[in-house]
């Protein structure tokens, strides 16, 4: 409970969670902020027009249609090239940044926490070469690596969410694993593991009743203040254009969208500073809160006051 | 000391090998014709063409002697000439770049260095300078403004960073474009006589023709990716100085070296600084993954024709030989960068040498 007080009386955290909040809101309510014209493929983008050249968001525009808010041709943050719908973009890309981020986050856990336990629980040679393994996955520039799985995907699993995804886990895992290896080590040769052997509890018993429910909180902390990173390495490599199919909503595409426009990037700002802002604030809201919570759960950082 | 680097050194080869393999494993997952840029620069369209290729270069052998093969290259029967091997730095062919694959880093390598290095000065040195001071005016004005900046550009994309600062500085004020130099300038270094291009970077070069039309023109267009990869990578070294010189100031020997009557800028500069400057080093292997990506990201921004431009170039195209050839040097750089943030850690840190 005091955990929970702390966070909300940090003018930081706070800030971090009415952000996330914000989001979860904008992802849970996108078909009523953004209703789709097909409600079957709600993650395409809706286009008004072929022309390539982005539309500047309609209230700012003489209007001479007319329009008003809700209207076919209305365009509350605008169109980028090709016609694409900003504001539609961004509502529905929300889901997607979520989506990204908590199966990425979700998968690199699972998966570390299984290397990592086994290296630490059975030591010796298995230790020794699943962590050999480790350093060598993790000899790779993350981003370079990822986009590299993704491009040798693409063809065979084809151009969606999944090929980013899946690189960024293969890549992913080697920290988690790194991180629960060492609180293990730490536990397991406490009594009440060495108790429960004597009793003749099996493997599987005591790493999942006893070492694991001890050694895993730090690795869920930093997990759960990854889920930013994560969404922002997907929003970069479908910015370098081996993400999602193209028309996809998804903040990484859109603002890839703005790089045709460069030398006139004054004139159509908004194709770069509203997905901008969702992503930066996205990303912000879970960097703010993950300082808070390290701040509060690691004791070696609190501030004698 | 010696031990520990030797130490360090004797695990470099079990990686590098662990490497290779993990390369080659993605490579494997390609059709046998696609892997045969690894020796060919041109694939024939007919089928019975392909078939010869992919016999005379074994392409459809057991994976362990296609790997001995990739490591090592191929007698080629017929002219008795050795061909590809990656240990004999033959990387294969680049469709993208439209050389050998490692002709095109050595080429590339001089652009994306200079972009590097550049970066790296200000991120080391402005932001160690700062977070000190951050630290040693704790809860002034510039520790609040220096940690809204740190968090911010912690959680603003490079890509986001780099066109915002394009829109203001380039499309609406033209102070500072992107590519390398302007028109005039690119005619003068690539075309004329006199211009003698030492290092392939464009400052230096123009420094050493005593061109500084030419220096100044260089600088005006490395300003904005020097600017935005940096920040990122600056507000991180700048957040994790502070905290730690934070905590540093909090230690009893700096209160014994205050009551011994030093002045606070021995204590601070002497005592202090050097144990804060600990974990910044122990982030450094992660702040050279940053630079890695954060130069791919800006090369391909600002139209810079590095190594990072022609990943993105190669991962579009789909030559995924170019990749894994670009992917194999990056993680040999990444290898090395660690070994030498490692040795540096056992000089800021006794501890670590010592046990």
């Amino acid at each position: 409970m005091s955990f929970v007080k702390k966070l909300l009386k940090n003018p930081l955290s706070l800030t971090g969670i009415v952000l996330i909040l914000l989001f979860i809101f904008i992802a849970v309510f996108a078909p009523v902020l953004a209703p789709p014209a097909d409600p079957e493929e709600p993650f395409d983008m809706p286009r008004d027009g072929y022309r390539a050249e982005p539309q500047k968001p309609t209230w700012l525009t003489e209007n001479e249609e007319n329009l008003s808010p809700g209207d076919e041709g209305w365009h509350w943050l605008g169109t980028t090239e090709g016609q694409y719908d900003v504001y539609y973009g961004i509502i529905w890309g929300t889901r997607t940044a979520f989506k990204a981020g908590l199966i990425v986050t979700f998968a690199t856990l699972i998966f570390g926490l299984f290397v990592g336990t086994i290296a630490a629980y059975y030591g010796g040679f298995i230790d020794e070469l699943l962590m050999r393994i480790v350093e060598v996955f993790m000899a790779f520039p993350y981003l370079l690596a990822a986009l590299t799985v993704a491009t040798v995907l693409q063809p065979r699993i084809g151009k969606g969410i999944w090929a980013p995804m899946v690189a960024l886990i293969v890549f992913g895992w080697t920290g988690y694993a790194r991180l629960i290896r060492g609180d293990i080590l730490s536990v397991k040769e406490r009594e009440y593991v060495l108790a429960a052997r004597v009793a003749g509890a099996d493997d599987f018993r005591i790493i999942f009743k006893h070492i694991l429910p001890n050694a895993i909180f730090p690795t869920l902390v930093v997990a759960s203040m990854d889920i930013g990173t994560y969404v922002l390495s997907f929003a970069a490599l479908s910015f370098l254009g081996v993400g999602v199919q193209k028309g996809y909503a998804d903040w990484g595409q859109i603002i890839n969208f703005a790089r045709n426009w460069i030398p006139v990037l004054s004139n159509y700002w908004h194709i770069i500073v509203f997905p901008g802002l969702a992503i930066t604030l996205y990303v912000l809201g879970w960097n703010l809160l993950g300082d808070a919570i390290r701040d509060i759960l690691d004791p070696r950082l609190r501030k004698p006051r | 000391m010696l031990a520990y680097i030797v130490r360090r050194v004797l695990i470099l080869p079990i990686i590098m090998v662990g490497v290779t393999i993990l390369i080659f494993a993605l490579l494997m997952l390609l059709d046998p014709i696609e892997r045969a840029t690894l020796y060919v620069s041109d694939i024939p369209h007919d089928s019975s063409a392909i078939q010869k290729i992919i016999k005379k270069y074994g392409l459809n052998d057991p994976i362990h002697i296609q790997y001995f093969h990739w490591l090592v290259g191929q007698k080629d029967p017929e002219t008795g000439e050795v061909e590809g091997g990656i240990l004999r730095g033959n990387l294969g062919w680049s469709h993208t770049a439209q050389m050998p694959v490692t002709e095109a880093i050595l080429h590339r390598l001089p652009v994306s260095g200079e972009l590097a290095i550049l970066s790296i000065v200000p991120i080391i040195l402005l932001g160690v300078w700062t977070g000190v001071q951050a630290a040693v005016h704790h809860n002034s004005f510039i520790d609040h403004f220096s940690r809204v900046f740190a968090v911010v550009g912690w959680s603003l994309p490079t890509f986001v960073f780099a066109l915002l600062m394009l829109m203001i500085f380039y499309s609406g004020l033209g102070w500072f474009p992107p590519e390398r130099l302007s028109q005039w300038a690119k005619e003068v270094v690539w075309n004329s006589e006199s211009f003698v291009r030492y290092t392939e970077m464009n400052t230096i070069d123009s420094l050493l023709n005593l061109r500084f039309d030419i220096f100044l023109d260089s600088v005006r267009h490395l300003f904005l990716p020097v600017f935005g990869l940096s920040y990122v990578i600056f507000a991180r070294v700048m957040r994790v100085m502070r905290s730690s010189m934070l905590e540093t100031l909090r230690e009893d020997y700096i209160k014994t070296a205050r009551s011994k009557g030093l002045s606070e800028r021995k204590v601070i500069n002497l005592h202090a600084r050097r144990n804060a400057l600990i974990p910044v080093v122990t982030i450094g292997g992660l702040l050279f993954i940053s630079l890695l990506s954060g130069v791919v990201i800006t090369e391909t921004i600002f139209n810079i024709h590095g190594l990072g431009r022609l990943f993105v170039n190669a991962a579009l195209s789909f030559d995924v030989v170019t990749l894994l050839g670009l992917v194999l040097f990056s993680s040999i750089v990444m290898v090395l960068g660690n070994l030498i943030v490692d040795i540096l850690y056992g000089f800021v840190d006794p501890r670590v040498r010592l046990q």
